[in-house]
């Protein structure tokens, strides 16, 4: 399969967190405004770039040549922690200015089922290193532009008259819906599964 | 920091519906929409997630006073990791087609929130006795939110329960309900009737 569509597929058409569920806890929790939006989905690109980049190795030159594949998970989730806590270590420490935008971020992606969800699909789906590293690039993508435009959406969404009931997770919950629906219509530029 | 609660019965209840873990707090719903068009994957998943969450409170109360605080964190995703681990071989090894169907999303048990949240705020502070039943009463309301969604997406969307037909002749399945929208969809209305039923 070639780059280009791996990375489209990532972004639109296969959305991890429109098509996947991936992230959602996030998705729900800081969509409120867009600068926590943007400063949440720059950590995430990052921190996913990077996982699939580690993982990948561990995963094809580690654990299947002594068949101990049973282990991923422990693995992968293990390392996903330690690569949260190093990075955020040093960008502590080299750039306050990315440590003001996504540092505050970072404690709170162990736990962000996107990232050990994409290293798995990684896994799933048989792919090279070169085409996990763009697939997890464009997940990370794919989920920030999936946020944005929702926060966009929930900004303008204050001035709304809502039931009591719906507001904050039931109203998200039913945008985002509204917004895999229509992301379901950029399937037709593609021809992949 | 021991939260005080009237009785045990308070501690396994209040998971069901007034703590329901979906519709109320919000939690760990990546895996909620994403197993819940058939009946039969949400089932599978809830019983795993429902498994993970009584052995990890269990694990994690009895070594609450071992755990280094500074490090907790990684000591819960291991104990989590390490039972999801056979919820997965479990499932490979009996029910191959459930197995297949959820694919990943078993490995995402591990991070679910609701069991990362049950570990912190409850496991970590109380015995094991009460830990076990509020890890169940997590547990059942987790896994009946499960099957409310799925008893409305299975059949919509398929016009099945359990793969049994039971859509009259002629029903056009609402394809749309199988798919990722109509999940969103669903829950959007639960969360809606359920926080306006009781409101805080």
């Amino acid at each position: 399969m070639d780059l280009l569509t791996i990375l489209i597929a990532a972004v639109f058409t296969h959305n991890i967190a429109l098509t996947y569920f991936l992230g959602m806890c996030p998705f729900v929790a800081v969509s409120g405004n867009l600068r926590t939006a943007m400063g949440m989905s720059m950590a995430v690109t990052f921190v996913m770039s990077l996982a699939a980049a580690v993982t990948w190795p561990i995963y094809h030159k580690l654990l299947v040549p002594y068949d101990v594949t049973y282990l991923q998970y422990v693995v992968f989730i293990l390392v996903i922690a330690a690569l949260v806590q190093i990075v955020e270590m040093m960008v502590e420490r080299t750039s306050p200015f990315l440590y003001n935008t996504m540092g505050v971020f970072l404690p709170l992606i162990t736990v962000n089922c996107a990232i050990l969800g994409v290293t798995l699909f990684m896994v799933v789906r048989d792919y090279s290193y070169i085409e996990s590293l763009i697939y997890s690039f464009g997940s990370g993508i794919g989920w920030g532009v999936a946020i944005l435009a929702m926060a966009a959406i929930r900004e303008r969404l204050r001035f709304a008259d809502l039931p009591e009931g719906l507001k904050g997770a039931g109203i998200t919950m039913i945008i985002a819906g509204l917004m895999a629906m229509s992301f379901m219509g950029f399937a037709g530029i593609l021809n992949v599964h | 920091m021991t939260e005080q609660y009237d009785s045990m019965k308070e501690v396994f209840t209040r998971g069901i519906i007034k703590d329901n873990p979906t519709f109320r707090m919000v939690l760990g719903i990546c895996s909620t929409l994403a197993v819940t068009n058939l009946v039969s994957s949400s089932i599978a998943m809830s019983l795993g997630t429902t498994f993970v969450l009584v052995t990890s409170s269990l694990s994690i109360s009895l070594l609450r006073e071992f755990i280094p605080r500074r490090v907790r964190m990684a000591v819960y995703t291991v104990i989590i990791a390490t039972f999801v681990v056979f919820v997965d071989i479990y499932l490979k090894a009996f029910y191959p087609e459930i197995s297949a169907d959820i694919g990943p999303y078993v490995g995402l048990i591990i991070t679910n929130c609701v069991i990362m949240g049950r570990a912190e705020s409850f496991a970590s502070q109380n015995r094991p006795l009460p830990a076990i039943l509020d890890a169940m009463g997590i547990g059942i309301g987790y896994s009946l939110s499960l099957l409310a969604i799925a008893s409305i997406r299975e059949p919509l969307g398929f016009g099945t329960f359990l793969a049994y037909s039971i859509a009259p002749a002629g029903w056009q399945p609402w394809l749309l309900f199988a798919m990722p929208p109509g999940a969103f969809l669903v829950v959007g209305v639960y969360i809606w009737i359920l926080r306006s039923i009781y409101s805080d």
